[in-house]
C-alpha cells in the first residue's frame, strides 16, 4: 500500500481493483485502478478519490505521506462514484478541506451524498494558486458526463484529465512505458470505444482547448500514467474522435440453428476474396464490450440475426442497443439473417444503422430456414461488392 | 431572437443554424438527451 511519487511532491495515492471483471457491463479482464493524486505545496491538494471499497487503501497511502487533516482542497473532476465514492470518508478525516468542482459537479455531488460541503465552484480557465504551483481547470462537458472537468498544473506540465485517456488495467506499475504501448493501446481503445465514443465532437473540442497547453505527463483516473507514449496516444484520440477507420470489416451475429452463421461465413469468404481483413464475432461467445473495440476503427459493420418472435435474437438486440447508444459514425452497414415465416430482424437492424447515419449500399438479405448453395453464393457475391466498397472508400 | 442552450451539457442549437423555437416538443438534446425544458436563455459572455 505504498504511494508512488510521480513528480517531486506529487504522489499517486489511488486504489488498485485487482478483482474487478465487470464495470457496469464493460468486461475488465485486466481489472482496473482508481487514481487519486496528492499534491504537497503551501496548500495540500487531493485530486479525485477512489471507489468506496478502496477508501481505506487510499487513506493508507495518503497517511504514508501526510496527515489527511492537512488537506486544504479536494478536487472532484468527475462525480461518478468510482472517483467520488470515498469523498465522504475523506471529508470526515480532512475537516478543513474545501471541495473544488464544476457547476454540474456541485449539483451532482449534492444528489449523490446529500451533504453541504464547503465547495469552490470553478469555470473553464479558473486558477487556484497553491504555492509554487497553480491549479487550472477546464470544463469538458460530456467527456463523458455533464460535470466532467480536467485539472492542469502548468509548472509541472501535468494534466489530470480524470476519465479521458484512461484504461482499465490493474498492475503494480504506474507508468505507461513499464507496461508497453501494445497493451495500453488496446486498453485505451477499449475504454474509448465503450465510454467516450458517443462524444467525438466534444473530445475534438477538448483536444483543441488542450492543444494550447504545454503537457509532458497525463495522469488519468484509471490505469497507467502517460509520459512516454503521449504522441501516439493523442494521435489515436484524434483519429477515434474523428471516426477515422481502416479498410476492415467486422461481422457480428448470433444464430439459432446455424443458418445465420452460414450466411456470416459466406460473407467472410467474399470479403476475403477481395483481400479485406475481417473479424468474425459470434455474440454467444464474445462480449459486446470487446466487439466495440473491434469495430472502433473498422469501416464496415455487418450484423446478422435470425428472426425470433418477430424480432432480433435478444443477444443481437442487446448489441444493437449498445451500438445505438455508442454512436459510431461514418460506417458502411449491412444486415442479414434467416427466418421461418416472417423476417423482421434484418429490417430492425437496418433501421438502427440508418438512425446512426451509416451508408447502407446494399439491401439487407433474409433467407428462409436454411440457405441453399445459390443463396450462399449470393452472400459471397455481396461480400465481393462490400469488399470493393470498403477498399475504395476514402476516409 | 432568443438563444437558448442546454443547461446540462451546454449545447446550443443555433451553432447548427437550428432555431430552438422551431423544434418539436418531443425534441431532445442531440448531445446529452435532455428534453426541451432543460434549455435556458443563453447568457452572453
Amino acid at each position: 500500500m505504498k504511494p508512488v511519487e510521480i513528480k517531486p511532491n506529487i504522489y499517486w495515492v489511488g486504489g488498485i481493483d485487482w478483482h474487478l471483471r465487470n464495470f457496469h457491463g464493460y468486461l475488465t479482464q485486466r481489472g482496473t485502478t482508481y487514481n487519486a493524486y496528492l499534491i504537497l505545496d503551501e496548500k495540500v491538494v487531493l485530486v479525485d478519490t477512489v471507489k468506496h471499497y478502496l477508501g481505506d487503501e487510499m487513506l493508507t497511502r495518503i497517511r504514508a505521506v501526510i496527515d489527511p487533516a492537512e488537506i486544504d482542497f479536494i478536487v472532484s473532476n468527475h462525480v461518478e462514484m468510482d472517483h467520488s465514492g470515498s469523498l465522504p470518508k475523506m471529508m470526515a478525516v480532512a475537516p478543513k478541506a474545501k471541495v473544488i468542482t464544476s457547476p454540474n459537479g456541485a449539483k451532482g455531488l449534492r444528489r449523490h451524498y446529500k451533504q453541504d460541503w464547503d465547495t469552490l465552484v470553478v469555470k473553464s480557465g479558473d486558477t487556484v494558486p497553491i504555492g509554487k504551483r497553480t491549479l487550472q481547470f477546464f470544463l469538458t462537458p460530456m467527456v463523458h458526463w455533464p460535470d466532467n472537468m480536467v485539472t492542469y498544473i502548468p509548472e509541472e506540465k501535468l494534466l489530470l484529465p480524470n476519465d479521458a485517456f484512461g484504461q482499465h488495467i490493474a498492475t503494480a506499475e504506474r507508468f505507461d512505458n513499464e507496461v508497453g504501448w501494445d497493451i495500453l493501446h488496446e486498453e485505451a481503445a477499449k475504454y474509448y470505444a465503450n465510454i467516450v465514443l458517443p462524444y467525438g465532437e466534444q473530445v475534438q473540442k477538448a483536444l483543441e482547448a488542450l492543444a494550447g497547453l504545454d503537457i509532458a505527463m497525463i495522469a488519468p483516473s484509471h490505469g497507467m500514467i502517460w509520459r512516454t507514449y503521449l504522441p501516439q496516444l493523442l494521435a489515436a484520440y484524434q483519429r477515434w474522435a474523428a471516426n477515422e477507420t481502416d479498410a476492415r470489416a467486422v461481422i457480428v451475429y448470433d444464430t439459432m440453428w446455424g443458418s445465420t452463421e452460414k450466411l456470416a461465413y459466406s460473407l467472410l469468404e467474399g470479403l476475403e476474396d477481395r483481400g479485406v481483413s475481417v473479424t468474425l464475432r459470434n455474440l454467444r461467445t464474445i462480449h459486446i464490450s470487446d466487439i466495440m473495440t473491434d469495430l472502433l476503427t473498422a469501416k464496415a459493420v455487418l450484423v446478422g440475426s435470425p428472426t425470433l418472435n418477430m424480432g432480433m435474437l435478444p443477444t443481437v438486440g442487446a448489441f444493437i442497443t449498445y451500438l445505438k447508444g455508442l454512436k459510431p459514425k461514418r460506417r458502411i452497414g449491412f444486415a442479414f439473417g434467416s427466418y421461418g415465416w416472417a423476417g423482421q430482424s434484418v429490417k430492425e437492424i437496418e433501421a438502427v444503422m440508418r438512425g446512426l447515419g451509416w451508408d447502407i449500399p446494399l439491401e439487407g438479405v433474409s433467407v428462409q430456414y436454411i440457405p441453399d448453395d445459390a443463396e450462399l453464393q449470393k452472400m459471397r457475391a455481396i461480400g465481393h461488392q462490400l469488399g470493393e466498397l470498403i477498399k475504395s472508400n476514402k476516409n | 431572437m432568443t438563444r437558448r442552450r442546454c443547461k446540462v451539457c451546454g449545447y446550443d442549437p443555433e451553432e447548427e443554424s437550428t432555431s430552438f423555437e422551431a423544434l418539436p416538443e418531443a425534441w431532445v438534446c442531440p448531445v446529452c438527451g435532455a428534453d426541451k425544458e432543460a434549455f435556458e436563455i443563453k447568457e452572453w459572455e
